[in-house]
């Protein structure tokens, strides 16, 4: 579906939409305030920005010094080159180990390679631990939000999805006693579970070691409580130097949810005793977005969802308005390169307001590189034909002053003197919600012909 | 200094008050202006629908009509960071680099080469300001709020020397208010979504009338308010900072 016509399903609902919108603009808000207490939040922005630049343009030696050393730290690490490569080197790992059942915290790579419902066709349960992650799941709905999957989601339906799937009293929506029933529940998952699998924030080359930003706890719980973790990289996450660290933790959190830093902030360098690490390094389209000039810069991005919360366009037709498994700003760059021809309304979804480019904590010029994808997808004809077609007719009227003289006379007049029911009718978009310009007489130039005629 | 005015093609056939407020101003500051008379449009609405190519001739044509002026100013953000962002589509002819050089939005052309600091205007009424984006966050003629940076506004800044004048603040400073160029249409329901709580902002804050430095927002805007009858009316920013009239 394009994102127009998904979006205006979801503003049909108007108080939906609000309180959506202002959820959302809480976030933006509370990240506003925490950016202001970091006096040099600019410089940390460029830096990290400048950090990013260096590892797409060093990401082959970066890579390969981050895999000896993870391999010296006694880490198993596994390549994949697509999403099918990197599930199947889940699924023998998980067999190997004879696991039955896997808790999994939040991972958008996982998302992007669809593996819960592969491992699921595999006879392997898969437990979501993420809060939000596990209310979808119960829902088997995507997440909505990178940062805050259930974000689509009100208390009361939170409450609904506990009643169905959890079996607790019809009617709760205390967020408190809900998050109680879903931390009890989870505790069960957890002791029972036989390995645990994340995502990776940053990969960390001259350490090997890597790090997982959580809010939850879960993570840990997770990791601590099963033999083996199974950890999913993109190739983009690796940063050169330990001390790197830092800049980045630093701009996550704040962008994310407007915290100083994430409640937890894991690092893994070597299995504890008894306990085996295998981390899949996973390229699935990322080297192609490497090679696009124009792209590149979309992989510096380090998932913190502030784009999502400025956005207005993304926060009132919500994320399952977009049809990439990432939505908002950051999604619509991205999912061209996935899949020109399904995502080719993505980039139009927006005003090209520039919010999210100076909202980025990596500086990556998202609303420039809307702009480059319609160029791109409109020259590979991935758009309307009929859509090409005015913008062609408009280009020629505009390039000939007599043509657009005329032109602009002729529709002055036809508004000017037609009965409401020819202006305002279902061909109309802009009239549907909106009054048309009074028309006036004469055009600025008409005025200027007589008024200013000494200056001719 | 010859300055060319450039009058956007949706001002000129709809909004000629603008252009004459524009006019007016600029002469009011001393200002020698020409009009070249077979100007168009920028070629902003074929570049932002993705078919720049079909926006070439129209910049060529700007390009012509105003490389020999010593400075261009629109009463338009939007279409002057056009001409400076994306008129690399054109050779980089010494003409073209020119143009891009020396294209001007009203407000910074009055603040930064006038350098004016008195305006003899008068408008005893509530205000609240548009922050159009191109402007704001393509020209910067205002800080952005997601920037750790001072804030500062080029427009506000010509409008609080106006008699009078009570500058209203509202809930978002800087938030978009939806039209987009072909976005208003292509994407109907969130931009009017957009624009009715852009609207709703300035009401609930007591703006009597909301002004701008682009009227293809306020266009959008005034759209909806009569539509929905909200009790506010719209003027671009050269109509007030040339206006003399009391209440
Ligand atoms: S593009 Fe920037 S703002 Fe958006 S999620 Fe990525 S890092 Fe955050």
């Amino acid at each position: 579906m394009k994102h127009s016509e998904a979006a205006e399903k979801f503003i049909s609902d108007n108080e939906r939409t609000n309180w959506h919108d202002k959820a959302l603009w809480f976030v933006r808000a509370k990240r506003d305030i925490a950016i202001k207490q970091v006096a040099e939040w600019e410089e940390l922005r460029a830096l990290a920005s400048q950090i990013k630049a260096h590892v797409m343009s060093n990401l082959d030696v970066l890579l390969e010094q981050f895999e000896a050393n993870a391999i010296k730290n006694g880490i198993h690490v596994h390549w994949a080159k697509d999403a099918e490569e990197h599930n199947n080197h889940v699924l023998n790992i998980l067999k190997e180990h004879r696991v039955k059942s896997l808790v999994k915290s939040k991972s958008m790579l996982t998302e992007e390679c669809h593996l819960n419902p592969f491992l699921e066709k595999n006879g392997i349960e898969v437990i979501d631990t993420d809060l939000g992650e596990r209310i979808i799941q119960f829902r088997n709905e995507p997440p909505s939000h990178i940062v805050l999957p259930a974000i689509h989601l009100t208390k009361e339906e939170v409450g609904e999805t506990f009643h169905t799937h959890l079996g607790i009293e019809k009617g709760i929506s205390d967020p408190k006693i809900l998050t109680d029933i879903a931390r009890a529940h989870l505790r069960e998952k957890f002791l029972s579970a036989d390995a645990a699998m994340t995502g990776v924030n940053f990969g960390i080359a001259d350490t090997g070691g890597f790090v997982v930003c959580t809010n939850e706890g879960n993570t840990d719980m997770g990791v601590h409580l099963s033999q083996v973790h199974i950890a999913s990289m993109g190739i983009e996450k690796i940063i050169p130097r330990q001390e790197d660290l830092g800049v980045f933790t630093r701009l996550l959190a704040r962008s994310a949810t407007g915290q100083p830093v994430t409640t937890y902030t894991s690092h893994y360098l070597t299995a504890q005793s008894g306990q085996v690490i295998h981390l899949i390094i996973v390229d699935n389209g990322r080297s192609k977005q490497l090679g696009r000039a124009d792209y590149v810069k979309s992989l510096f991005c380090i998932r913190c969802g502030a784009c999502m919360n400025t956005c207005p366009v993304y926060r009132r037709s919500g994320g399952y308005s977009y049809s990439y498994g990432i939505p908002g700003p950051i999604g619509s760059i991205l999912a061209p390169g996935a899949n020109p021809k399904e995502h080719s309304s993505m980039p139009f979804a927006s005003t090209l307001c520039g919010s999210c480019t100076d909202v980025c904590p990596v500086k990556i010029d998202i609303h420039q590189q809307l702009y480059s994808w319609r160029q791109d997808l409109t020259e590979d004809k991935k758009t309307s034909s009929s859509k090409r077609l005015i913008m062609k007719m408009m280009g020629i009227v505009l390039a000939y002053p007599k043509l657009y003289r005329f032109s602009g006379i002729t529709a002055r007049w036809f508004l000017g003197f037609s009965p409401r029911f020819l202006i305002y009718n279902k061909l109309n978009l802009w009239g549907k919600q909106r009054e048309l310009p009074s028309v006036p007489t004469e055009s600025f130039r008409d005025w200027y012909s007589k008024n200013r005629r000494a200056n001719l | 200094m010859k300055i060319g005015l450039f009058i956007p093609c949706y001002i000129d056939q709809f909004y000629p008050k603008v252009g004459i407020a524009t006019l007016e101003l600029l002469e009011k500051l001393g200002c020698n202006v020409g009009y070249p008379m077979d100007q168009t449009c920028c070629g902003q609405p074929m570049g932002n629908s993705g078919s720049e190519k079909e926006a070439v001739k129209t910049a060529e044509l700007f390009v012509k009509n105003f490389q020999t002026y010593d400075c261009i100013v629109a009463p338009t953000g939007s279409c002057a960071c056009y001409v400076k962002e994306h008129y690399d589509i054109l050779k980089q002819t010494d003409a073209t680099k020119y143009v891009r050089e020396n294209i001007y939005e009203l407000a910074e052309f009055i603040t930064d080469i006038l350098k004016v600091d008195q305006i003899d205007a008068t408008f005893p009424y509530k205000v609240g300001f548009h922050s159009s984006c191109h402007g704001q966050r393509g020209l910067r003629l205002a800080q952005s709020s997601e920037l750790n940076l001072p804030f500062f506004s080029k427009q506000k800044q010509l409008l609080s020397m106006v008699k009078g004048i009570e500058i209203v603040e509202i809930d978002r400073r800087d938030e978009c208010c939806g039209f987009g160029g072909t976005f208003c249409v292509t994407e109907e329901a969130v931009s009017v979504k957009m624009g009715k709580d852009k609207v709703a902002d300035f009401v609930r804050n007591g703006a009597e009338v909301i002004t701008s430095g682009d009227v293809s927002c306020l266009m959008h805007l005034d759209g909806i308010i009569k539509r929905q009858k909200y009790p506010v009316k719209v003027l671009h920013i050269a109509e007030i900072l040339n206006n003399t009239i009391e209440r």
